[in-house]
């Protein structure tokens, strides 16, 4: 029996790379050893994101992409469809954990420069898939067809219109229509379950083939490919499989306890994963009195309504919300520190880095709430702090004192 | 200690839309007495709800079978809540009065209340049918101190009584209060209670999974904490080569 399961897999690997993918990328694929808590949540991400098209694909079955009877089929998912009402919550919980991820991922290359040299592509992709995670979870929350799909998706298309001279256009193209109506809702869910997450996949695979040429980082941001032993492999690393898939396993399983938790005890989180107005179905006669994004966009919402209008245009601040949105692509190149990770760093960038996330969670806070001239006037604070953090950081990084890195990485 | 500093912010972020629900403004919503275990509860508020509101609103998403689901037998939700001759037990439940003659009648049409106690807060409701009084200025003579201007008139009249809304001198504030003009066929609490029935029944009609959802949920989590420690063992047994 061994030997014809030898021989089969001889037989394949003359015709199909299978046992060197294996090696290349699993059994001696070497992982820095002092990985620590920061580090599950890239494994966590690919997690959510299988959650997401096999609860969405099921979704697909019972849901009907249609301005008639879209709200309606969401309540016989709820109701009628057997356990529907679990795969819903969990796709919409989902849609919550997976920002919550991502952003303590991308926080996590922040602390540890996981962005530097050599990972530069690493991080761009990262910064794409960022992007198209946004427009599928923009474009899948129209497909309720609540209150609130319907008038954020509104109130985000109409920002379009205010870019000049072919604002006006640009919109309708993306609406298909002079108003949100039953065409982008079929839009939307074409590309919601096929566009983008076709994108996302394939943006995900070169997000780890690059991670794999490159190798990963770790919390003391030293390269442990400088060092290595007699056998060809990095002293401080230790093969992908068994050790790092079994760790991540761990932090999977706890993640799934929080998971459930929120989809069995608590799917609307007090309004924040499930808005309440979104049980209303959508009135394009009726405007709510407040609209609000879902908590993910809050921050860059914050930002948007912080800059004042300019001749009665929006412009100004649509451009800073973009500006603030892709300015993680240029931190490769902003970033002039010495050292990578945190633990080395001096105090001008700590404090820098803690202002920012100070800024980006109030913000997000703020972007919840309705604007007051109280409110508006923190919101350019913590905006100007937020760019702040990135048009000085060629100069603080400069100029901070660091600590030498270590030539062995060191667990804490 | 890391590790707690890193707890700590998690807590941190985890706590900022917690404080973002406690700042909700607006008027003082008394607390709805909502247990969906409370069967007999469930069936008074359904009787309450199929005679009363759905004469005018809808719950269309929700099928009469459905309440076997709060211990009604199919016998039992024919005849008590005593359905139309015509409407099969698999239906859902329309509303007597067409939505256009509504309109006309009331200026909006009724919405529909599969799903009201998820758009709107169980606290809410069972302040809002609570708070009618009489206002000779609104066309249907009513008004109500939760949802000013309300283009419905006060089916629950006759159990509730006439309130109406007047002011009273309270530590040199004008404080407006609600007091019961002439008493209904109920005693106060008795309606508070009816009332009470009604929203438990509303806040079960909005989810109904949610009689079953909670036992599964700790199904669940017993079956992911074996699992966790089972993966953590294993962990830790492939892992003691490594320092």
């Amino acid at each position: 029996m061994m030997n014809l399961l030898k021989n089969l897999l001889a037989w394949v690997d003359e015709r199909f790379p299978l046992t060197s993918t294996w090696k290349a990328h699993a059994s001696e694929y070497y992982a820095p050893k002092n990985f620590n808590f920061w580090y599950f949540f890239g494994g966590l991400a690919l997690l959510v994101l299988v959650i997401q098209i096999v609860s969405g694909i099921f979704l697909t079955m019972n849901y009907k992409p249609d301005a008639l009877f879209a709200f309606a089929s969401v309540e016989y998912i709820m109701r009628d469809v057997q356990l529907g009402w679990i795969l819903r919550n969990i796709h919409s919980t989902g849609a919550s954990m997976f920002f919550i991820v991502i952003y303590l991922h991308m926080f996590r290359g922040l602390m540890y420069g996981s962005y530097r040299k050599p990972r530069e592509l690493l991080w761009i992709i990262g910064m794409i898939i960022y992007l198209a995670l946004m427009g599928e979870a923009f474009m899948g929350y129209l497909l309720p067809w609540g209150q609130m799909s319907f008038w954020g998706a509104q109130v985000i298309v109409n920002l379009f219109s205010s870019v000049p001279f072919v604002g006006q256009d640009l919109a309708i193209l993306i609406r298909g229509d002079f108003v949100v109506s039953d065409i982008t809702l079929n839009r939307f869910f074409a590309l919601h379950v096929v566009a983008i997450p076709l994108i996302l996949v394939l943006i995900i695979v070169a997000h780890l083939v690059a991670l794999h040429e490159v190798g990963s980082n770790n919390p003391d941001g030293i390269e442990i490919k400088k060092n290595k032993g007699p056998d060809g492999h990095p002293v401080d690393g230790i093969p992908f499989f068994p050790y790092m898939v079994v760790k991540d396993a761990v932090a999977a399983v706890a993640f799934l306890i929080v998971f459930v938790s929120v989809v069995f005890f608590a799917p609307d989180m007090g309004g924040y994963f499930l808005e309440y107005n979104n049980f209303v179905p959508a009135n394009p006669m009726k405007t709510p009195e407040h609209i609000a994004p879902v908590w993910y966009f809050t921050p860059y919402y914050a930002i948007l309504r912080a800059v004042p209008p300019l001749f009665g245009s929006q412009f100004p601040g649509v451009v800073a919300m973009g500006v603030a949105t892709v300015i993680f692509f240029a931190l490769p190149w902003l970033d002039r520190g010495q050292v990578k990770s945190i633990r080395y760093r001096g105090p001008i960038y700590k404090a820098f880095l803690a202002s920012f996330v100070v800024s980006f969670v109030g913000l997000g806070y703020l972007g919840l709430m309705p604007a007051t001239e109280l409110y508006t006037w923190i919101s350019r604070v913590l905006a100007v702090v937020y760019f702040a953090f990135f048009f000085l950081m060629p100069w603080y990084t400069k100029i901070d004192k660091c600590k030498p890195e270590p030539d062995r990485v060191t667990s804490k | 200690m890391n590790a707690i500093k890193k707890l700590g912010m998690l807590v941190l972020l985890m706590a900022v839309p917690a404080m973002a629900i406690a700042s909700g403004a607006g008027v003082h919503l008394d607390t709805a007495p909502v247990n969906l275990k409370d069967q007999a509860s469930l069936q008074r508020g359904a009787k309450l709800f199929t005679s009363r509101c759905l004469a005018c609103h809808s719950a269309s998403y929700m099928r009469y079978n459905r309440l076997t689901d709060i211990g009604m037998s199919e016998e039992q939700i024919k005849k008590e809540l005593e359905m139309p001759e015509d409407v099969k037990i698999g239906s859902t439940m329309q509303a007597a009065m067409d939505s256009n003659s509504a309109k006309l009648a009331y200026g909006v049409a009724p919405p529909d209340l599969s799903v009201i106690a998820r758009s709107r807060s169980p606290d809410w409701l069972y302040t809002y049918m609570r708070s009618f009084y009489v206002d000779i200025s609104k066309t249907s003579g009513w008004n109500n101190t939760v949802f000013p201007s309300v283009g419905m008139p006060f089916v629950l009249a006759d159990l509730q009584g006439e309130q109406a809304l007047e002011s009273e001198q309270h530590e040199g504030h004008d404080v407006k209060k609600l007091i019961l003009k002439t008493p209904g066929s109920m005693q106060p609490a008795e309606y508070d209670a009816a009332v009470g029935d009604l929203t438990n029944y509303l806040v079960f009609m909005s989810e109904p999974s949610k009689l079953v959802r909670q036992q599964i949920g700790w199904i669940v989590l017993a079956f992911l904490s074996v699992l966790l420690m089972l993966v953590y063992a294993l962990k830790k047994e492939i892992w003691k080569d490594i320092h």
